[in-house]
């Protein structure tokens, strides 16, 4: 019993990393509708420039975290200019490769400045926030993450509901002729929503890395792990992108403790192609209705 | 003897066979004999032993970079998997060759088959998914194939790989990159008629209708289902094809290479070589290759001069770097990759003195 509420917890916990991850790459997809298959390495490389500026240019932490921020942002900002904007309108194979490119490009980078190697950062999160109820702990950083995804989650949802630069983005994502024929600014929606992915991969990226290190393989492994997560929620649903990454967080976790630890790794994909076959838009995804 | 046909200066065809023809003129057909010739005379005689494996993987590649052109650049379906079927057929050959203990003619091809089958389970969630959820499909294929390729070890072996023994054809046995040579690029040839020759009959054209429109097809009275699930088993067949030949080519075969590395690897060859293009396929094949082992002996060098001593440069990461550099540079640049270049300057030969 006490394993199994271990396992619980870890599974919520990680599922709830998963889901922060997620919600950037929904955040892209809901805009532009681009697979954005360099979502790992974006989260590797804010994880990359938080640890420097911690470590090696000793910046207090706080500021460290909005430095890395806001470089993300920029960040996004900048590939989206330099490399996604000539691509509107081309077919869907181009946009997909050119995302590959850009990753592969990036682990290059991040491998020529970094290395292969495992880091770790200083420890810093007071342990007073961890929660501990009879045997079984929560650790500090999986408070944290809960409390950013949650965060996360109310200010996107207040976002997209409330504010014009939403309402434009949720347009834009609906009918791109349309909204560019009523005068929305689609470019200026592109870039934003690049900039803001970029941000919340950064974050993710942070809190993954204080989790479990920092290195560059896994963490852009991470950035695969997002399809299961967001084809369960529905591509286009960031509630939906926290659900998924819950759910596949359990899935993990359970089989790894229950059935076999190496089969882990594989069961969200396994699960991914169940749903494509009996719900191809997920829980909360919009449906397409169109039989070809 | 009918006039020898050279290039008209415009599009003249007055018959569909005309217009779905092999080559245009004879002189493109002599050009090809020629190449072939010198391809199978000259080539394998004045080159050393590196380079002839350079060549041969090339040829190799080449099949299984066709093979993905069908899926992708005529019938449209991205397939992010391949890498995997490559990695399904090498296997399927290596337990024919070595349990079964099955001929290498036998082998080769039949692996293609079974390989073709395992593309065709790939293709069925096609039934209901398109675009960007089949390619979400086929990375979980990709993951799939991988852990069971590790992991059934009654049949794998796992990470331990598997030896095969020698190939014999026709009581010859095939040793030594020479040898391979002729057998690889005989294989090589004849697949790409087979694919050529595809896209010139109703299946060929179903599979463009399928790319350019769908649903314009659908109304057309093409069967989509049918056809895509036809797509994914040719060109997993041509997969297979190349991953068998590759096995015994090897000797020896383990999982690491089929990695999703190697998906993206061939889904880059047909974008740098041309999508659409069976020529571009090859041409693709060529340049990805030629890339990896310049990057290995740029690596090598760099690493012996003891120019970077203390830094810890390795392979990886510049290969890395290289090869996302080349995918983002000809998607910007020239998104119909080398088959076009190869056009405009065939192109501009023929428009010579007179280019306007």
């Amino acid at each position: 019993m006490e394993f199994f509420v271990q396992l619980l917890v870890n599974g919520i916990s990680i599922g709830f990393l998963y889901g922060l991850a997620a919600m950037g790459f929904v955040m892209i997809f809901k805009s532009s509708s681009v697979l954005n298959f360099a979502h790992g390495e974006l989260l590797a490389a804010g994880a990359f420039i938080f640890l420097t500026l911690v470590t090696w240019a000793k910046i207090p932490v706080f500021v460290a975290f909005l430095v890395t921020l806001a470089g993300s942002f920029l960040l996004g900002f900048i590939v989206e200019r330099l490399f996604l904007r000539p691509l509107i309108g081309e077919p869907l194979i181009y946009v997909i490769m050119l995302t590959v490119g850009l990753a592969s490009i990036f682990k290059g980078l991040m491998l020529l400045v970094w290395g292969g190697n495992l880091y770790i950062y200083p420890d810093f999160l007071p342990s007073t926030i961890s929660l501990q109820w009879g045997n079984i702990n929560i650790p500090p950083v999986y408070v944290v993450a809960i409390i950013i995804g949650l965060f996360f989650l109310t200010l996107f949802g207040l976002f997209f509901k409330y504010s014009s630069q939403g309402i434009y983005m949720r347009s834009v994502a609906d009918n791109q002729t349309a909204s560019l024929s009523l005068g929305v600014n689609v470019r200026r929606v592109f870039a934003l929503s690049w900039a803001i992915a970029a941000l919340v991969a950064g974050m993710s990226g942070i809190v993954l890395g204080i989790i479990n290190g920092i290195n560059v393989h896994d963490l852009s492994s991470v950035g695969l792990k997002v399809f299961p997560v967001v084809i369960l929620g529905g591509l286009d649903s960031i509630g939906g992108a926290i659900l998924g990454g819950l759910i596949i967080g359990l899935l993990e976790t359970f089989t790894g403790g229950y059935l076999s630890p190496s089969l882990r790794d594989v069961i969200p994909y396994i699960a991914l192609v169940f749903i494509l076959m009996v719900k191809p838009y997920g829980l909360f995804g919009l449906v397409e209705i169109e039989r070809v | 003897m009918r006039k020898l046909q050279f290039h008209p200066c415009g599009n003249y065809s007055e018959t569909y066979e005309k217009e779905i023809t092999l080559f245009e003129t004879d002189f493109g057909r002599a050009a090809v004999l020629i190449g072939l010739i010198v391809l199978f005379a000259v080539v394998p005689f004045i080159t050393g032993p590196y380079a002839l494996y350079v060549v041969n993987i090339i040829g190799i590649t080449s099949i299984a970079a066709i093979g993905l052109n069908i899926l992708v650049g005529f019938t449209g379906q991205i397939s992010l998997g391949h890498g995997a079927f490559v990695g399904v057929g090498a296997y399927a050959g290596a337990i024919m060759a070595t349990t079964l203990s099955l001929p290498f003619w036998i082998a080769v091809p039949a692996a293609g088959l079974v390989t073709a089958l395992v593309g065709m389970v790939f293709g069925v969630p096609s039934l209901r998914l398109k675009g960007l959820y089949l390619t979400i499909a086929t990375l979980a294929g990709q993951f799939i194939i991988e852990y069971i390729l590790v992991h059934w070890e009654g049949l794998t072996r796992g990470t331990m790989g598997i030896v095969l023994p020698s190939a014999s054809l026709f009581g010859i046995v095939i040793e030594g990159d020479r040898s391979f040579f002729f057998v690889i690029f005989t294989a090589l040839i004849i697949m790409t008629l087979a694919a050529a020759n595809i896209m010139r009959t109703r299946y060929g054209r179903a599979f463009i209708a399928i790319r350019d429109n769908d649903r314009a097809a659908e109304g057309m009275g093409i069967p989509i289902f049918r056809y895509k699930l036809l797509a994914f088993a040719v060109s997993s067949f041509y997969a297979g094809f190349a991953g068998a030949l590759l096995a015994y080519y090897m000797i020896s075969i383990s999982t690491e290479p089929f990695n999703l590395g190697l998906s993206v690897e061939y889904l880059a060859m047909i974008i740098i070589g041309g999508m659409g293009s069976i020529a571009g396929s090859i041409f693709g094949a060529t340049f990805i290759t030629v890339l990896n082992e310049v990057l290995r002996w740029l690596t090598d060098f760099l690493m012996n001069s003891g120019m970077l001593e203390g830094m810890q440069l390795n392979m990886a990461p510049l290969r890395e770097l290289v090869f996302g550099a080349a995918i983002v540079l000809f998607i910007l640049f020239e998104p119909r990759g080398l088959a076009e270049v190869w056009r405009i300057v065939r192109s501009s030969f023929r428009l010579w003195p007179f280019s306007y």
